[in-house]
């Protein structure tokens, strides 16, 4: 059955890359915080937990050859963030890469938001592929000449050179967040951008560092009586007054900056009520909505707790209109998930680029797929295994009940130390990024 | 005697299998409730609530005082001092950590492996 630009029902997903190193030795700097294509979905740029941002083209010949459109070669790499200590507050400050936003291509230079627990930086990825040569004060080599010996001037000229990419920082935003960032989001305008902490967002103009505008504070008077953090937020891709914060009771509030100043009363709070009979300690705390993130369209938005992934309807306030189960069968293993902190993973999730389908990831190096048209889901395994080049890959199954079917997995076999938390899908093609522990996964439609 | 005995063990293994089918009953999510209960009584009431979330806002904190640490090492002179518990995760007031403690945070000067 044809879907318009791929229901998962008639796409085939083929291995397409791994990067990374293969030993099961992990250091911790290598571990991907963050994983982001650009607005044409030319660039794919990851974070690390060492403060590294890696950052990935397609080729170019590749684009109009179908079977090799996945393919992603480095195209630049450099040190976003490093290790802070606050000695005022005895406060270490992890170089981590929190998430990196792509801002929208203006020039021949790339922009890239990157943001650690405290500094956003705004990072400048431009090409060199020519350089002057015929100086007349300085030697080819770079000594300089005796003026003295100059008898001739001469202009210099361009010659073409092997190519290089440069990075460099272009802002510093720095000591506007007292907790911790989780979220940024670069405004539909192009000229500002927000930055969400556990407590407070703040609005920036990208082209000043010295001050920013706080738009939400939730911190209450008295730290006792805290019961809420703001766990991500997202500016619409259209409407540049419009936002959305999410919080750890699993609310989601949109607020209009047309409103006022401070958007601490929100426009609209979307909630899905809860069966009180079915209250457990637990409730809370896979309530926390981890990642937040409208539809290309701008008429949806998505959100992920513990187990699930919600569609909401932007005027529908009362419940989401689609719920999809990512791993329910690990409502039976919430003592244990709690005890070994997994409880408190944050999985994001992803849009494809025309809204139909839906990933986020899971444990044991599985993701998920939801096609919203086709009511279908799968699960699929970024694994070594799999990898041969355009190998299709096999959903996976996971066996719940007693009797295990063969090719299935037991529950109890999962490994919970393999998570994958960060996924992201090219804005246009069926080609998707998958982030293991340590290692980067692209994956492609084998027809395309 | 035996027929005695007999019948207490019948009646202990009823009220068992009472439980047991009513567990299938209560939903997974509050028989692990109950799991975690048993295995820790001191658990909070309030799961979500200010101690959660203080835990999370105070991450990174390292309670390095120079001051404190030297003092410390003045009053205990040659005894060792007290270090830290393996898992770091209360804020105690008593344990006053020491520059072995602290990881050295230096920056990664090794290029990352996803670009080689």
């Amino acid at each position: 059955m044809a879907g318009p630009g791929g229901g998962s029902s008639d796409v085939q997903w083929c291995f397409s890359q791994v990067k990374g190193a293969m030993d099961d030795d992990v250091a911790e700097a290598d571990i991907i915080s963050t994983v982001e294509f650009n607005h044409t979905g030319e660039l794919l740029a990851t974070g690390d937990k060492g403060g590294r941002v890696v950052i990935f083209q397609q080729e170019p010949e590749s684009k109009n050859q179908p079977q090799c459109k996945g393919e992603y070669n480095v195209y630049s790499t450099f040190q976003s963030h490093e290790p802070e200590f606050d000695y005022l507050k005895s406060l270490e400050i992890e170089e981590k890469i929190n998430k990196i936003r792509w801002l929208p291509q203006k020039n021949a230079a790339q922009f890239l938001l990157s943001t650690n627990d405290k500094t956003i930086k705004l990072w400048k990825i431009s090409e060199r592929d020519k350089r002057p040569e015929g100086y007349n004060l300085k030697e080819e080599d770079g000594r300089y000449r005796d003026p003295n010996s100059v008898t001739t001037l001469r202009v210099p000229v361009l010659r073409p050179m092997d190519l290089m990419v440069e990075a460099s920082p272009r802002r510093v935003f720095a000591n506007a967040h007292t907790y911790h960032i989780n979220s940024i989001s670069v405004n539909s305008d192009h000229e500002t951008y927000l930055s969400a902490d556990d407590l407070r967002i703040n609005l920036w103009h990208l082209e000043i560092t010295d001050r920013s505008f706080n738009i939400v504070d939730i911190k209450p008077a008295n730290m006792e009586e805290l019961t809420e953090v703001i766990t991500a937020a997202e500016f619409h891709p259209d409407q540049c007054n419009t936002f959305v914060y999410s919080s750890s009771k699993g609310t989601i509030r949109l607020c209009d900056m047309r409103a006022s100043a401070l958007c601490d009363q929100h426009a609209k709070m979307f909630e899905e009520p809860e069966d009180p009979n079915n209250r457990s300690f637990f409730s809370e705390i896979i309530s926390s909505i981890s990642d937040v993130k409208f539809s290309h369209s701008g008429r949806y938005m998505m959100t992920r707790d513990y187990l699930s992934v919600k569609i909401w309807d932007l005027n529908m306030e009362t419940r989401p209109v689609e719920t999809y189960q990512v791993h329910e069968y690990l409502r039976s293993k919430l003592c244990s998930l709690y005890e070994n902190d997994c409880i408190f993973d944050k999985f994001e999730c992803c849009w494809n680029g025309n809204d139909s389908v839906v990933m986020t990831g899971s444990y044991n190096n599985f993701f998920r797929m939801f096609d919203r048209d086709y009511r279908q889901d799968v699960t699929f395994e970024a694994s070594r295994e799999n990898s041969k080049p355009r190998s299709v890959l096999k959903p996976r199954k996971i066996s719940t009940g007693g009797k295990r079917k063969k090719d299935e997995i037991s529950v109890d076999s999962l490994d919970f130390n393999k998570k994958i938390l960060h996924t992201a899908w090219h804005p246009l093609d069926n080609i998707i990024a998958v982030a293991t522990t340590n290692n980067l996964y692209i994956f492609q439609d084998k027809l395309n | 005697m035996s027929e005695d005995n007999d019948e207490t063990q019948t009646t202990e293994e009823t009220p068992v299998e009472e439980t047991e089918s009513q567990d299938q009953v209560i939903s997974p999510e509050k028989a692990e409730e109950a799991k975690l209960k048993a295995r820790y009584p001191n658990l909070g009431h309030k799961p979500g609530g200010s101690d959660l979330l203080r835990k999370r806002l105070q991450k990174g904190q390292k309670y390095f005082d120079s001051g404190d640490y030297n003092m410390a090492k003045a009053k205990i002179k040659n005894k060792q001092l007290p270090t830290a518990a393996p898992e770091k995760t209360e804020i105690t007031g008593d344990h006053i950590p020491t520059p072995q403690d602290l990881p050295q945070r230096k920056p990664s000067l090794v290029a990352s492996k996803l670009a080689g």
